[in-house]
């Protein structure tokens, strides 16, 4: 492997600061890196927590306990951005309950979804999603899957111009439409756009990442294990050594600095059932971050394996 | 939908194993000790159809139809619904299914009065259902708490038609075969999405079935008179 200065430098001054700093520094120290929203300017976590099948428990007080404590860890690791959908099952009632249970965190941005193809049925869907959520507005809804994009965005844009919604944003996932979701982008003012990006689903770098950069976009990038496919499939594989250069201590992480890296990624959103993954999630945003090179190097790597 | 065929039976998959495993733990829990009753009433239609009792065979399809439509209501409707939107479309079809047994009940128009060689088969899936079902949950380290009863939840039920259709004789059993059957297979799809073994009781268990009617569709035709 060829270690390029850069990481090195950053590699050798987060290890000797973390060292030496005493303990409530090193927490703040470990807190996630933040970016802009680019149409506002607020900073945002770049590790967001996506409840995608994870989330989903009905109404199985256990498990909605432990959802609860996820939501505990991801705030407590300094996490803000949680995204959920109407298609999610009982995802947006489990995490009402959570947020119940923790008194309301203030440091909530709570990203949800429009996902109906009935143009006249959309505003009540919205109005069921926050009684589920129990928030007095949303910070951000997005069109899921473009589906009824045109009058569901229209409401979006009346919404946020009442000062009932904040930002408005579009999905998709797996690759799919890109090239309707770039004509959306290029045309209408959204703030978010949400799509699927890792290490081997590299699509969005040809055209939208760097149409997002351009046109003032924030990226929120679904998927990034490939729905724990990825994870899955690198457990039993060793670590690379040149991962620690990174701060990595996981195949997770380094798949995860690998899209943080970005510079057009605003959040990325992994879905966990786990305390213990919540913290490692947001711990892969803090620290060092590879560099085009090791970027490149990442993907390749598990491509090969 | 748009690039259907960019889908996989993973991208409908809303839950995770341990939600959909922990839910009949649940369910089991709300429900018991109904379960002695539904499994006593399968044995007795087991062994109404084994002795041939002409006058009682006909409740077999008045039993099933209520169980049907009490899986619908109670584990469809009211459980699976919660984890998985797309069963408060399914369940109606547990009430239809229902709907047609009561009629069969009510023109006795399921008849058990032929021994046939492939009523081994019937008899097979029929016994798996009530007493080899209930075992999975335990053998696969799940517990007894999560296991599946039959007249409690559907695979069993719908496993446990299978077995009596294809020991039974009757004009209304092509109306009454394809809700269990797209059951079985909505359910061993789910299961081996999921990645779990269990989905091969329910493919063998169609399986089975499917070489029992064969087998008797054969010697039907080969009975008949020639023309």
């Amino acid at each position: 492997m060829r270690t390029t200065r850069r990481t090195l430098l950053q590699a050798a001054l987060m290890t000797a600061t973390a060292a030496h700093l005493p303990g409530t520094l090193h927490a703040q120290q470990t807190q996630p890196a933040r970016r802009p929203i680019p149409s506002t300017g607020e900073e945002m976590p770049i590790v967001g927590l996506g409840t995608w099948i994870t989330f989903n428990v009905g109404n199985d007080p256990a498990l909605r306990n432990e959802c609860a404590n996820v939501i505990a860890a991801f705030f407590e690791a300094g996490g803000r951005m949680i995204d959920s959908s109407p298609m999610y099952g009982s995802s947006q009632p489990v995490i009402g309950y959570g947020l119940q249970k923790l008194g309301r965190p203030s440091a909530l941005f709570s990203a949800e979804k429009v996902w109906t193809s009935s143009a006249t049925a959309g505003p009540a869907q919205i109005e069921q999603s926050r009684r589920f959520w129990g928030v007095p507005k949303f910070d951000l809804i997005q069109v899921h899957n473009l589906l009824a994009w045109k009058p569901h965005l229209q409401t979006l844009f009346q919404m946020k111009t009442a000062g009932a919604l904040r930002y408005v944003g579009i999905t998709t996932s797996e690759g799919r439409r890109h090239d309707l979701l770039e004509q959306i982008m290029r045309s209408e003012p959204i703030d978010f756009v949400q799509l699927s990006y890792n290490v081997v689903d590299r699509e969005a770098e040809a055209r939208l990442l760097p149409l997002a950069q351009e046109r003032g976009i924030a990226v929120i990038v679904n998927r990034p294990f490939r729905q724990g496919a990825l994870t899955d499939r690198l457990k039993r594989e060793k670590l690379p050594e040149w991962s620690a250069e990174l701060g990595a201590s996981s195949w997770a992480q380094l798949m995860l600095k690998f899209i943080l890296a970005h510079p057009a990624v605003t959040v990325a959103i992994p879905a966990t059932t786990r305390v213990d993954h919540v913290r490692e999630n947001l711990s892969a945003a803090a620290g060092p971050m590879p560099d085009a090179a090791m970027r490149q190097r990442i993907s390749a790597h598990v491509k090969a394996l | 939908m748009s690039e259907w065929w960019t889908y996989r039976a993973e991208d409908f998959l809303l839950f995770s194993p341990r939600a959909y495993w922990r839910m009949f733990e649940l369910h089991n829990a709300a429900l018991w000790p109904l379960h002695v009753l539904t499994l006593a009433a399968g044995l007795i239609i087991m062994l109404l159809i084994a002795r041939q009792s002409k006058n009682l065979t006909r409740w077999v399809a008045l039993v099933l139809a209520m169980l049907w439509i009490f899986v619908g209501w109670s584990f469809l409707w009211n459980r699976y619904s919660a984890i998985n939107w797309a069963a408060v479309y399914i369940a109606p079809f547990f009430f239809i299914e229902g709907v047609l047994l009561a009629v069969a009940f009510l023109f006795d128009a399921l008849a058990f009065d032929r021994r046939r060689p492939t009523d081994w088969i019937g008899y097979l899936i029929l016994g798996f259902a009530l007493l080899g079902q209930p075992l999975l949950a335990p053998l696969q380290g799940r517990g007894w708490a999560a296991s599946e009863i039959f007249g409690i939840t559907p695979d069993p039920t719908a496993i446990a038609t299978l077995g009596v259709l294809l020991l039974a004789r009757g004009r209304l059993l092509p109306w009454l075969l394809p809700i269990p059957v797209l059951w079985c297979l909505m359910s061993g799809v789910t299961l081996q999405t999921m990645g779990e073994p269990q989905a091969w009781v329910l493919f063998a268990a169609l399986a089975l079935a499917a070489v029992g009617w064969i087998w008797t569709i054969i010697r039907q035709r080969g009975s008949l008179p020639a023309a």
